[in-house]
């Protein structure tokens, strides 16, 4: 108790200083609290860090118009690590240390979280991962959350699928990135409880502009009835792009880093026909009235795009989702950083643009498999795979 | 291995090997006049892509690209009247190091000007599905456009350095500068030259591939590298070598993909590069007696 104390104290020093210094009209009782970002605005992630960073400084920008959380400001601060995880490490530290952030949404990418999972484990910092990988909270770090679905959830989803359409023998690429390898691990180890074999499998750069010649390769095997791709780079343009060349016409599917229109744009002809996994953030359209996401995404797409002139994506939702839940949390029980976590911990029914979230003591993720939606791409657009 | 294999293989072999030799080509230019190296010749093809996939959203494909290339020269002529014109004797070195930190300026600039986002230009004939059968290869038909540009380049490259004498002015610089201004060449406007020139061609190279690789704001590094390989692989400042050694080293990638994973490719291509340098440094077709004339 009497650490509180002190640290509202404190706070409360710090939030008089801050007042005085601007001379803004602060209410001596309100404090800013600092939220930081560690996300791949640049660099070969930028896809998923340039959305989630326009997004959290949207939903600050607003907050604070509307006069913060119960008067409390928030200061973002973002740090763009350029998917590199080196950099990852010390922006975070740099946050923890001297910026003595309150709470740190991403990193973008599970290379990089991963990275810091520990860091922010140990330094009691509340983390909320914007990054697929089932390890970020498999095994539960205390004060790890993340946001998008879950990898495991995903490669169920793509191989019930493939039972559906009677694939049996596959081939997996996947990008050299945190994510591509994760998700690689993931398919290799659910794969027989679907009873599929795995006949082929090659990882590619995450800078590659060609991949003809694995395609050559791959489609030399006869028994491969299809083929997963798993990566967040351009290179899943390319490879459909090489795979339709090739006149190779198995079908293609490809992991939730496909959700962004821009891939499908890049791709264009060869995009057709593609099916991933994904939020129903897609296309909201397709939802029923009742549905509580439907509200929630078609306010996001109208704020966002309205904004920034370009159309949403997936991962600009797992920004918002983290960004929500954080200050719910602290909405709910104020800026203490013990008490925040644990009505984390305990959310039940947030709905956001990745599903419905139900945290638990065991489930840093709150999302279950009917967060995922099979997607493919037909004219050029995203539609709900039947 | 079956014809079809084969010749699906040597394609995407050549496909890589044509987009390897543009490059190098540019390299080619101003070692040629300058004996350095521009590494921000990967910048200038990135600059040819993003400019042209701009224009094209006002005007017809082919007058989108010849805007991209004039812009480019016109940016090529800047970078090296603002960072080089002015050094006195400059070293190698630090010529090379200024060349480095214009390439990160350039990529920093298109980040903010075209943002994060991969973007393309569309094919010049058919769509990203079309493909023309080959041996029994389906090949995109974008890869003639590349290969005729390179043929073409290549050509007019070799009769204007051999048989204009402005081409001659540029080599003379090479060769002796001190001898070349002599003789009353002005050897800045030749170094001005070789810049718009290689800005020039890495930007129709950086519009023409668009469509197969895409452009990003940071394609130009990893280009760079494999372009920076085949120059030095054929023998630095020749660009015929640079055709035969582009295409060599695309087709020992794609090769080496049929026995080793496909995540050794570039390890192949570097450790080419490394054997290169300890065995033959002046280049499969370059010879050993020039070589050692040169500065670098």
């Amino acid at each position: 108790m009497k650490k509180l104390v002190n640290l509202s104290k404190k706070m409360l020093l710090v939030g008089a200083a801050l007042a005085f210094s601007t001379m803004a009209p602060v209410l001596a009782s309100a404090e800013t609290i600092k939220i930081g970002a560690v996300l791949a605005v640049t660099g070969g992630a930028s896809f998923l860090g340039g959305p989630e960073a326009r997004t959290i400084q949207m939903l600050a920008d607003e907050l604070n118009a509307k006069g913060g959380i119960n008067g409390n400001k928030i200061e973002l601060i973002i740090k763009d690590s350029g998917a590199n995880p080196e950099k990852a490490i010390s922006f975070t530290k740099q946050l923890i240390e001297e910026e003595k952030v309150f709470a740190i949404i991403g990193p973008s990418t599970s290379g990089e979280t991963l990275k810091i999972k520990k860091i922010c484990d140990q330094n009691k910092m509340i983390l909320l991962s914007c990054a697929a990988a089932e390890l970020i909270v498999n095994p539960v770090a205390k004060y790890v959350f993340k946001t998008p679905q879950k990898d495991s959830h995903a490669a169920a989803k793509i191989f019930g699928t493939m039972n559906e359409m009677g694939i049996s023998t596959i081939a997996v690429l996947n990008g050299n990135t945190g994510f591509g390898k994760a998700g690689k691990m993931q398919l290799k180890k659910s794969a027989s409880k679907f009873g599929i074999t795995i006949a082929a499998a090659e990882t590619y750069d995450k800078k590659s502009t060609d991949l003809s010649a694995v395609v050559a390769k791959l489609k030399a095997n006869k028994d491969i009835q299809a083929v997963v791709n798993w990566s967040i780079v351009p290179a899943q343009g390319i490879l459909a792009k090489n795979m339709r060349q090739a006149g190779w016409d198995v079908p293609l599917f490809q992991s939730h880093g496909f959700g962004n229109i821009k891939f499908v744009e890049a791709g264009g002809a060869a995009s057709e026909g593609i099916i991933f996994p994904a939020g129903r953030l897609l296309s909201p359209d397709v939802l029923s009235d009742d549905n509580p996401q439907k509200r929630v995404l078609l306010q996001y797409i109208a704020d966002y795009e309205s904004k920034f002139n370009e159309p949403v994506s997936t991962f600009g939702g797992h920004a918002y989702d983290a960004f929500k839940i954080l200050c719910r949390a602290i909405g709910e029980v104020g800026p203490d950083k013990e008490k925040v976590r644990d009505a984390i911990e305990n959310m039940q029914n947030f709905v956001g643009t990745g599903g419905v979230f139900n945290f638990s003591r065991t489930d840093h993720n709150g999302l279950d498999i009917d967060a995922f939606a099979m997607w493919t791409v037909k004219d050029g657009k995203f539609v709900l795979y039947k | 291995m079956s014809l079809e294999l084969f010749s699906q293989y040597l394609f995407a072999g050549i496909s890589y090997g044509i987009i390897y030799a543009i490059v190098a080509i540019g390299f080619n230019i101003i070692y040629n006049t300058t004996g350095v190296i521009n590494f921000a010749q990967g910048e200038f093809l990135m600059l040819g892509g993003m400019i042209a996939i701009t224009c094209n959203q006002f005007m017809p494909l082919p007058a989108a690209i010849i805007l991209a290339v004039l812009l480019t020269m016109l940016i090529g002529a800047a970078i090296e009247m603002i960072f080089i014109r002015w050094l006195d004797n400059p070293s190698v070195l630090r010529v090379i190091i200024i060349t480095i930190g214009i390439s990160i300026l350039i990529r920093e600039v298109a980040l903010h000007i075209w943002g994060e986002n991969v973007r393309a230009l569309p094919y010049f004939y058919g769509n990203e599905i079309t493909s023309v059968n080959i041996l029994g290869a389906n090949v995109s038909p974008q890869i003639f456009f590349v290969i005729g540009l390179c043929s073409i380049i290549v050509i007019i490259l070799s009769l204007f350095f051999h048989y204009t004498s402005t081409g001659m002015e540029m080599r003379a610089c090479a060769s002796n500068r001190r001898a070349a201004t002599l003789c009353g060449i002005n050897a800045k406007n030749m170094v001005t030259l070789s810049f718009m020139l290689s800005a020039g061609i890495g930007a129709l190279a950086g519009a023409v591939m668009s469509p197969i690789t895409y452009t990003q704001y940071d394609i130009g590094t990893g280009l760079a590298i494999k372009g920076f390989t085949v120059a030095i692989f054929g023998g630095l400042g020749n660009s015929f070598a640079a055709v035969v050694a582009g295409l060599l080293l695309g087709i020992i990638e794609a090769f080496s993909i049929s026995v080793v994973p496909l995540a050794y490719q570039d390890a192949i291509s570097i450790a080419i590069l490394l054997l290169i340098l300890f065995i033959r440094p002046h280049g499969i077709l370059g010879s050993k007696d020039t070589a050692s004339l040169k500065e670098f």
